[in-house]
């Protein structure tokens, strides 16, 4: 204070109006020491059920994998965690390598030729990516499935509706829960900036007419947007390889806990094309060297599509990302690898199909709804048993275990369905528990 | 040597891409196993999945031990810099230390282990603690209502935008109120965030002081403005002292205003958003409380609102009856969603924490001193040559914006190579060439967690770089030489004959070169 030449602090907030300066202190509580701090954050946490408590048989957009302990590492070292968004490359390789290696591994992983570090989540992604297709089309429709996440529905529709973007949806087949192609084909034209696919879809099935799909928007000039989980990608054929442009998804199972929904980590890639990359949205680091040409290095580039540099005419408004998650999936895709990764969906798909085994054989249970190949949720139906699935979810719980998502209200046409999940970390004894609570209550 | 070359050298282990190290075979994970039983009662995956949906070739990711995954990281994190690191006074971003407790409650199981979907009475503790923090973050700002949901704080503005639009859409009005104004210091994601949400943006210019031309306002300002993005203090590091008479001007012709809190810190538990006629208030939770910016994210950017327009956040509100906390989706003006889910949780519990240790006395002091620093830098840098300080010498707030076009004039030396030449002291630069309405800007925040010696270290490269500038402008042009690497080349980076965005675009650019 005596070096500025002021007497109080007070001077330096002199400029305030008087009228806004706060007489009195605010409702805010008293500060606490770091001991006590961490017995009430804990205290209160411990009110929660976990599924490490019980077994939780949750999914839809946010899933239960295991996180390495090589991963949890890395993304604590506090030269990562506690950088800002690397705008001095030359002091910030290390991050910049670590997103750049991400960006390559989701490249190979769908198939797609570029990438960027991140997106909020896979629903504010696909809202991006619809944006996107009409710029690069000068068309202003885009179709989605009816089968679709309700949440990554409605924030496609806020990010879209601003733009004009109108939003069809495609029905499908009620025996198979498959895209219906008459349906496809009914309301393609040439006025339709993007088709958009999820795969596995939201219920979890397979789409298996992804080629057909593609091709016809191809055909109508409309471009081909996949929504991925891409656990799913080491059995699956990756999105790059049945025509996708555009590839968007949630990557917060590679690596990241669940966290109470948060934070996500939205993939966004795209395939080698200039009309498509100068349209993207987000960072995107490269690979370049130093001046003289001596030595690789890496630094953001295209910064000319963003809003620092663009303001209102830029792809995007986004800024902060979900950096720090991008390297915690980039570490887990480092320590899976190939084999990994196929281990990995592989497990995922035995042991969602082991329990669709074990639950179908109960009376008054229907699952899975749709006859279609499943990969790591289905339908539960439970109209044979005269039972809702709220009622079916507080039994179970009584029973310490948590029931699949209720949709009914989401798809009526369904009736009493709940949307069931099991990964990797669900124990074959868990799984026939499940099986056998459900009998139970089947039974009454 | 110069001095600033002895100190500081950083890590170069010429660590090789990860596509190239590891050997066939090589795995660093143990997943749990699947059990024979099981995979004999689902039969043969190969069989089950037709061919036509099956992967035929494995994606080309590197194959590695764990140790070796684990030392490439290693490596790479040392070839960065964060707050950990050293004094990062990016002006805007408010590098604050982020307190160490906050990462060990963030990473407790029963939080990681918590499904979004789960039964409302399982997970009482956390809604309780999302519950407070959006009370604590309503009073702080002055605001009836806080959505924690938002992403970042450019989410935060597109959702402060789409408020606006449902506003006036409400009123009937949106079709003729297509404008949002912003003044020209405005931060970027400002106009791009109105645009976004399908907003003509109307610049305003500065006046002398910095603040918005209140005459330019009056004249932007119309039956068309839906309105007005302001940030306050705004970029200059000034607090807009006219702000009663420009909320008086947006209200008056049914506008409303939105504060972007990228700059709250210093007013913290001092003054309020709130009371000064905002209408909608966003927080940049990883600037302002001091979670860890991770490199470009996560943050998390809350928005609180009037009563009035409590009605519009997206869904679900977390609601208390006195005895439970329970998620509400019966909400028929809500905008929606803007993203799954309710927020970037383990951000948001960090802050809580932050704000239960430091309590609002706590708080109201970290603004204090994160304002006193910022005039003790203006201070002290005001005396070098070669820099000049805009918008004449009043105090500021939690930032100082100096112009380096004196320098550049005399030497060539730009803001660039300072920033560059900062980097061979240890020391992270300031944001450059923004606010745009200063020529070779230099964005200086200190923020509260810097010692005064730490001040006088950065202060004092300062003084040393434009004094090299003078004596020997080449040294300094060629900056930075202690870093990893040295200049890097950010035109061939974006250029479509050279750019690589990704190793399959390196590899597939490489089989084209040598067929």
């Amino acid at each position: 204070m005596r070096e500025i030449g002021v007497k109080s602090i007070e001077e330096l907030y002199a400029d305030i109006p008087e009228k806004y300066l706060l007489k009195k202190p605010l409702n805010l509580p008293s500060g606490m020491s770091e001991f006590d701090v961490k017995k009430h954050v804990e205290a209160l946490l411990s009110k929660n059920k976990t599924c490490d408590d019980m077994p939780i048989f949750l999914g839809a957009g946010c899933w239960p994998h295991y996180v390495p302990a090589a991963v949890k590492e890395i993304i604590q070292r506090s030269e990562f965690l506690t950088s800002y968004t690397p705008y001095q490359p030359e002091i910030s390789q290390g991050m910049l390598q670590a997103l750049f290696e991400y960006q390559s591994m989701i490249c190979e992983l769908t198939a797609m030729d570029v990438a960027n570090c991140s997106m909020y989540d896979w629903a504010s992604a696909i809202g991006e990516a619809a944006r996107m297709a009409s710029r690069v089309t000068r068309r202003s429709k885009i179709l989605i499935p009816k089968i679709i996440h309700p949440e990554r529905k409605a924030t496609l529709q806020t990010y879209t509706e601003p733009a004009g973007i109108i939003i069809e949806e495609v029905s499908y087949n009620p025996e198979t829960g498959q895209l219906s192609l008459n349906d496809l084909e009914s309301k393609i034209s040439d006025n339709v900036a993007a088709v958009y696919v999820e795969n596995p879809s939201y219920l979890g099935f397979i789409e298996e007419n992804v080629d057909e799909i593609g091709g016809l928007a191809h055909r109508h000039g409309a471009l081909f947007i996949v929504g991925i989980d891409p656990t799913s990608l080491g059995v699956l054929k990756p999105p790059g390889e049945y025509g996708a442009d555009i590839v968007v998804g949630e990557a917060q199972p590679l690596g990241n806990p669940m966290n109470f929904g948060g934070p996500l980590l939205g993939i966004f890639a795209c395939r080698d094309d200039l009309k498509l990359i100068r349209q993207m949205p987000g960072r995107i680091i490269g690979l370049t060297t130093t001046i003289d040409g001596g030595r690789q290095g890496f630094c953001m580039t295209l910064q000319i599509r963003e809003q620092h540099i663009r303001r209102e005419k830029a792809t995007s408004n986004i800024c902060s990302n979900e950096a720090l998650c991008a390297v915690a999936s980039a570490v887990y895709m480092a320590l899976l690898g190939p084999h990994g990764l196929r281990e990995l969906g592989e497990a995922v798909m035995y042991k969602a199909n082991y329990a669709i085994r074990l639950l179908s054989r109960i009376d008054g249970i229907k699952t899975p709804v749709f006859k279609s190949l499943h990969f790591k949720e289905f339908t539960v139906n439970f109209d044979g048993a005269g039972l809702s699935v709220k009622n079916v979810n507080e039994r179970l719980l009584n029973m310490g275990i948590h029931g699949g998502k209720d949709i009914s209200k989401e798809f009526p046409e369904l009736g009493q369905t709940a949307l069931y999940c099991v990964t990797e970390i669900h124990s074959k004894e868990s799984i026939e528990l499940l099986a056998e609570s459900l009998e139970k209550i089947v039974r009454g | 040597m110069l001095e600033g070359e002895t100190l500081f050298r950083q890590a170069q282990w010429g660590e090789p891409i990860i596509f190239n190290l590891g050997g066939t075979g090589r795995v660093g994970y143990s997943l749990p196993g699947v059990e024979e039983e099981v995979k004999k009662a689902v039969g043969d995956l190969n069989t089950l999945i037709p061919e036509k949906l099956r992967r035929r070739d494995a994606p080309a990711l590197p194959e590695l031990s764990e140790p070796e995954v684990i030392r490439h990281f290693i490596r790479l994190s040392q070839m960065n810099y964060g707050v950990d690191s050293g004094i990062y006074p990016l002006g805007s971003c408010t590098m604050k230390y982020n307190p160490k407790i906050n990462e060990v409650l963030a990473n407790l199981p029963k939080l990681a282990m918590l499904h979004p979907y789960q039964d409302e009475s399982t997970v009482q503790g956390i809604l309780e603690i999302l519950y407070r923090l959006e009370r604590w973050l309503a009073e702080i700002t002055g605001t009836a209502e806080v959505c924690l949901q938002p992403a970042a704080g450019a989410h935060g503005e597109f959702l402060g935008a789409c408020i606006i639009r449902a506003y006036h859409k409400l009123n009937g009005e949106f079709e003729k109120r297509r404008d949002i104004i912003i003044p020209n210091s405005a931060h970027g994601t400002n106009p791009a965030s109105a645009a976004m949400a399908g907003f003509n943006v109307v610049v305003v210019p500065s006046d002398e002081d910095g603040c918005v031309d209140l005459e330019a306002l009056k004249a932007a300002a119309s039956s068309r403005t839906a309105g007005l993005m302001l940030t306050n203090p705004n970029t200059l590091g000034v607090f807009e002292k006219n702000i009663e008479e420009i909320a008086r001007i947006i209200h008056e012709v049914g506008g409303l205003l939105y504060y972007d809190g990228a700059n709250l810190n210093p007013i913290l538990c001092k003054a309020r958003p709130g009371d000064m006629g905002f209408d909608i208030v966003h927080i940049n939770i990883h600037k302002t409380f001091s979670t860890p910016h991770g490199g470009g994210g996560p943050g998390a950017g809350p928005v609180g609102v009037t009563q009035e327009l409590a009605k519009f956040l997206p869904v679900p509100r977390i609601v208390f009856d006195g005895k439970n906390y329970r998620l509400d989706y019966d909400r028929p003006y809500s905008i929606g969603k803007i993203r799954c889910f309710y927020g970037n949780i383990a951000v948001l519990l960090r802050a809580y924490a932050y704000i239960l240790s430091l309590g609002g006395e706590g708080l109201r002091e970290a603004a204090e001193v994160s304002v006193l620093n910022a005039n003790y830098v203006m201070r002290r840098l005001k005396e070098i040559e070669g820099l000049k300080l805009p918008y004449g010498e009043k105090p500021r707030k939690h930032e100082c914006v100096f112009s380096s076009k004196p320098l550049k004039d005399k030497t060539g030396v730009s803001a660039l190579n300072i920033a560059k030449r900062l980097l061979d002291y240890g020391v992270h630069s300031p944001t450059i060439y923004f606010p745009l309405i200063v020529e070779e800007a230099l964005m200086i925040e200190p923020t509260e967690t810097v010692e005064k010696e730490e001040l006088d270290r950065f202060i004092e490269a300062i003084r040393k770089i434009c004094r090299e500038a003078q004596e020997n402008p080449e040294q300094v042009l060629k900056a930075p030489y202690n870093t990893t690497v040295q200049r890097l080349d950010e035109a061939k980076a974006s250029h479509p004959q050279t750019m690589i965005l990704s190793w399959r675009m390196y590899r597939k650019r490489q089989s084209i070169k040598n067929p």
